[in-house]
């Protein structure tokens, strides 16, 4: 029975494997049919789906790759010029500011007595909203789907489920509408406490929020806030407190984006939360594209937004845009795809070789990833890293991205043995940041895709200085045409200066120690042993406590630290966004809060400086300011080390205008995909190897076929044998 | 037999408060509130008043067991521990931290958890089976030893290579199925070839042999001396004889499992980006979101109490000397 069974289930698995081969399909596609006719593309959510897609409550950078595509706050940036340049995008042109004093009379925008800034902004005409059943209205023009009981809605539980949809043009109202949401303590923006110090009355109407009863939708319109104004149907006001230069910036951010009162009115009927339909996961906007799948369990399915303003592809960017072919689409309408599919995608050996066959059109979105198995991509050559030859023949192109982002070990100002703002003290610091090769520790551990920094101003932002006026002159020199690190010699002088000669404490004879705190993830055995060896140079022995986040949190909090690790992305391409750092008051031991400037620096030269550049406008005056911040930065040596962190995404040959935008997420519009090249390439590279199934047949029968032997031997056997 | 599982069914109350109590020490040792609002709240600009306005919003801003504010019955009940859990017994699992519906997640993902599960379990135990007995027949042989050493071998590897040597052999070099992902439209089968693949064996070695030792108890049997005595063949011996006088171990191994099968698997699942409800859990511990930690330790405590259950049952379906009292 057993050798017929067996040669039956062989003959039908060859007889199966015989018909699929027959057909050129891949076998391992792993994405379902696009929708015919519509150019898709490809990507990916790593490592974990976005947790919130409210303008008025996402903060994360994951998140706003699926947010920017489908809101359009009222400014944005210029896809293709650097230094980033701001450019009206929901509204017709950048904000009209007029200053005004404590009187609210207007006055000269550089007088000293500028109480109030006013922002006057004017939608776009043509900014229409996305197809959406909250804006659906029925004969008698009330609103269709609008229930009072949770029964009612019962039978919704997806967008798609609603058979009517409507849409409309974007009011002024929306926008004042979207600062509101940001005010009402009800929503929980990360942006209320932050936000409340600049816009006028935001503070109070949050603060009354808060006491007003709630059943249900609570209509925001009925509340006025003092900042806000509602000239007409296109034009609105913000009014913030003083001179905020920066406050154009936070403009385009998702936090400024257009909310529709309909729409919130739409998601807070009864029983919808509980199907998870909520604004908090069905994004309703203006922009290019509009969101028609959310599993957050599996993918997220944008499609074309039908109802998009005209907007066309920029026809001058930054020189050597054009020899790169990234002008090849000036003028064309925009987006250049129909559809976005990104799926979950939690671990990067799937990750990439999904990219590696050609089912992601790049290697990620928000995560370059080089140190891991993407770092197979590179080799090292003659002329520093590059991409291997197997990723040169899949014409793969590489889009490098320095981040307005800051990775450092900071030192805490406080600590006893190596804080302080005396002269020894000073450095001893200086000895320990060139004892750490941080060029060297970037080629190891991140195969030098880094950039030391010697500044906390990374490429990019104005006040960023390249060449022998921007290298921080305490810890190099500038040799041959280049930043040299000073020898380990002048380190130990520095030692013996700051009383610590050969490591030692000239008073005591106690070996120097310092103590890291890192977060247990973000650090390795090899890299811990990296660092030892290079203070044991100086004799400087060290102690790392990692701990979790939360904990490491703690320690910032109380200033229970001597060493830690931190980063930071920017919000804006502003210096303020990064010198804010080091600014006194944003120690969380003066303001008793989670503030940025976690080594505790105070210095009342550099606290008065930032009030100052904090509103000036971009100049010369603000140049010179910045650039004596830095130096005393520099000069206290605040920060062990720090290194502009820097991403490479791979492109497969078929996706164009793959420049990176280190601020902005809204640039899916400006993709292009050859979908003919794709297809082409996806069979070539995705032929299965039959040979294993047939091998794994035959090792079947060759494992079955002793024992068959053995057990018709043994029937056949007599007593005796 | 109704009395025995209403009996039985009530002692699980306790073990369930039990469970519970442990869940929510543990998660807030390591946790507090404050910790948890951060997490949610991003790591910029997070203000004092945000932490505050969170924990208020989502009923963290209450003490943990014991309210000394309160008077009478209002200093247990006007708890955190009291508001989470008693909502759990009336199956009300609520909302996550970021806001979604619990049950409905749980709907949703326990399908693609049991698509993998379920026929990774049957082909397991099935092929455990058949392989266990096979060497079972040949016990005292030169294929006997070698079975044995290749199942402590097959044990001794790691789980994590099994899936990623199968996902690097079976979907990357020789491009067969898909490496990851789940659509539950079209061919879902395509993805759920390689981990169930991975899944039988990377079982084979542990279940095959525990399978081995059960069979070859009953292979010393008389009633086995008797049957071969019969004349009848061996594999009538081994699947008419043996197999059903070892159940009563194999469905003490086995029943237990089935309701768990909802549950799915947490490396499985994150390794094939299955979206099932171990990868809901591996999400939820890795975002510190205690409000699904708490459902899907609760739910998994139900699953296992009535697996055992299920498993006296079964025992009266195996052995008709049982009888539950």
């Amino acid at each position: 029975m057993l050798p017929r069974l067996a040669a039956r289930a062989t003959a039908l698995l060859c007889g199966s494997l015989l018909l699929v081969a027959c057909t050129d399909e891949p076998w391992n596609d792993p994405n379902p049919p696009s929708p015919e006719g519509m150019v898709t593309y490809q990507s990916m959510i790593s490592p974990a789906p976005p947790k919130h897609l409210d303008p008025a409550i996402s903060y994360a950078s994951d998140e706003s790759l699926i947010l920017m595509q489908i809101y359009e706050p009222p400014m944005g940036y210029h896809f293709l010029k650097r230094p980033y340049e701001l450019i009206p995008l929901g509204v017709e042109e950048l904000p009209d500011i007029t200053y005004l004093s404590a009187g609210g009379e207007e006055i000269d925008p550089d007088r000293e007595e500028v109480a109030f800034s006013r922002y006057r902004l004017t939608v776009r005409a043509d900014a229409r909203y996305q197809p959406h059943p909250a804006f659906a209205v029925d004969e008698t023009g009330a609103p269709r789907y609008l229930f009072s009981d949770p029964q009612a809605g019962r039978a919704f539980s997806e967008i798609s489920d609603f058979a009517h949809t409507d849409s409309r043009a974007v009011h002024a109202n929306d926008y004042v509408y979207a600062i509101k949401r940001l005010a009402d303590p009800f929503n929980g923006s990360p942006m209320l406490g932050f936000m409340a110090q600049y816009i006028v009355g935001m503070k109070e109407f949050s603060d009354h929020l808060q006491t007003v009863e709630r059943d249900g939708w609570l209509d925001l319109d009925q509340f006025p806030m003092q900042g806000l104004e509602v000239i007409d149907e296109r034009t609105f006001e913000i009014t913030i407190k003083g001179r905020y230069p920066q406050f154009s910036y936070w403009l385009a951010m998702q936090f400024f984006s257009p909310i529709a009162p309909e729409v919130d009115r739409f998601f807070k009927n009864p029983g919808f939360i509980d199907r998870n339909l909520t604004l908090d996961w069905w994004p309703v906007g203006s922009g290019p594209f509009m969101m028609v799948k959310n599993d957050p369990n599996s993918e997220i399915v944008l499609e074309r937004n039908p109802n998009f303003r005209e907007d066309y592809y920029p026809s001058e960017g930054e020189p050597g845009d054009a020899e790169q072919g990234l002008l090849d689409d000036a003028g064309k309408r925009l987006p250049l795809v129909d559809r976005a599919v990104f799926r979950l995608e939690k671990e990067v050996l799937s990750l990439w070789t999904k990219f590696l066959q050609g089912y992601y059109d790049r290697s990620g979105e928000n995560h370059g990833n080089t140190n891991r198995v993407f770092d197979q991509a590179f080799v090292v050559g003659p002329d520093g890293v590059e991409l291997s030859e197997e990723m040169a023949d899949r014409e793969i192109s590489v889009s490098p991205d320095v981040k307005p982002a800051l990775y450092y070990y900071g030192f805490n100002m406080r600590d006893p043995v190596l804080g302080g703002y005396s002269e020894d003290k000073r450095k001893l610091r200086q000895a320990l940041q060139i004892a750490f090769d941080t060029e060297e520790y970037l080629n190891i551990f991140y195969k030098g895709n880094g950039i030391a920094a010697h500044t906390p101003i990374p490429p990019g932002i104005p006040g960023h200085v390249d060449g022998e006026a921007g290298i921080n002159p305490y810890v190099y020199d500038w040799v041959e045409g280049k930043p040299q690190r000073k020898s380990i010699e002048y380190a130990r002088r520095l030692l013996v200066e700051a009383g610590y000669p050969n490591g030692r404490d000239a008073r005591t004879g106690e070996p120097l120690k310092i103590f890291i705190d890192v977060q247990s993830q973000a650090i390795s055995n090899t890299s811990m042993n990296w660092i030892d060896r290079a203070f044991a140079r100086i004799g400087v022995q060290v102690e790392y406590r990692p701990a979790d986040w939360n904990r490491t949190r703690e320690k910032l909090l109380t200033g229970n630290t001597q060493i830690y690790s931190h980063g930071w992305l920017a919000d804006y391409p502003d210096p303020e966004n990064f010198l804010f750092l080091l600014f006194g008051p944003e120690s969380p031991l003066i303001c008793k809060c989670d503030g940025a400037n976690n080594s505790n620096y105070e210095s009342e030269e550099y606290d008065e400086l930032f009030r100052a550049m904090r509103v000036l406008p971009a100049g010369e005056e603000r140049e010179t300011i910045v650039a004596r911040m830095v130096d005393l930065f520099r000069k206290d040596a605040v920060w062990l080390f720090a290194y502009y962190p820097k991403d490479i995404y791979l492109n497969n040959s078929w996706v164009h205008n793959n420049k990176r935008h280190g601020i902005s997420k809204s640039t899916l519009k400006y993709v292009r995909i050859d979908e003919d090249l794709r297809e082409q390439k996806r069979a070539e590279w995705n032929q299965p190897v039959t040979w294993p199934l047939y091998a794994a047949a035959l090792l079947i029968v060759a494992l079955l076929l002793p024992g068959v032997i053995a057990y018709r031997r043994r029937l056949k056997a007599t007593a005796r044998q | 037999m109704f009395a025995y599982i209403v009996r039985r069914l009530l002692y699980a109350i306790p073990i369930l408060i039990g469970v519970n109590l442990l869940t929510f020490t543990l998660f807030f040792v390591v946790n507090s509130p404050d910790d948890m609002a951060v997490s949610q709240l991003g790591d910029k600009y997070v203000t004092p008043e945000a932490i505050e306005n969170w924990k208020q919003k989502n009923g963290y801003d209450k003490p943990l067991f014991l309210n000394p504010d309160a008077a009478g019955a209002a200093r247990l009940t006007e708890t955190i521990f009291f508001d989470k859990s008693v909502r759990l017994f009336a199956f009300d699992f609520g909302r996550s931290e970021s806001g979604r519906d619990i049950t409905s997640d749980v709907a949703t993902r326990m399908w693609p958890s049991l698509a993998v599960a379920l026929p990774t379990f049957i082909v397991g135990i099935g092929v455990n089976i058949c392989v266990a007995l096979m060497v079972v027949m040949f016990h005292g042989t030169r294929l006997d030893r070698g079975a044995v050493f290749l199942f402590v071998a097959l044990m001794s590897i790691s789980y994590l290579f099994y899936i990623i040597g199968g996902q690097f052999l079976v979907a990357k070099t020789w491009r067969l199925v898909p490496i990851s992902g789940f659509h539950a439209e079209g061919q879902v089968w395509k993805f759920l070839i390689l981990p169930v693949l991975v899944g039988v064996v990377a079982g084979i070695g542990a279940g095959a042999r525990w399978y081995r030792t059960l069979f070859l108890e009953e292979a010393n049997q008389d009633y086995v001396r008797t049957a071969r005595a019969k004349g009848c063949s061996e594999l009538t011996i081994l699947f008419r004889h043996i197999l059903p006088n070892a159940l009563i171990p194999i469905l003490t191994g086995v029943v237990v499992l089935i309701p768990s099968l909802f549950m799915g698997s947490l490396l499985i699942e994150s390794f094939f980006g299955i979206p099932g409800l171990g990868s809901y859990m591996l999400d939820a511990i890795n975002s510190q979101d205690f409000a699904i930690v708490r459902s899907m330790v609760f739910i998994g405590s139900i699953l296992y109490i009535l697996g055992l259950i299920l498993t006296d049952i079964s025992y009266t379906w195996a052995d008709p000397r049982v009888r539950l009292s």
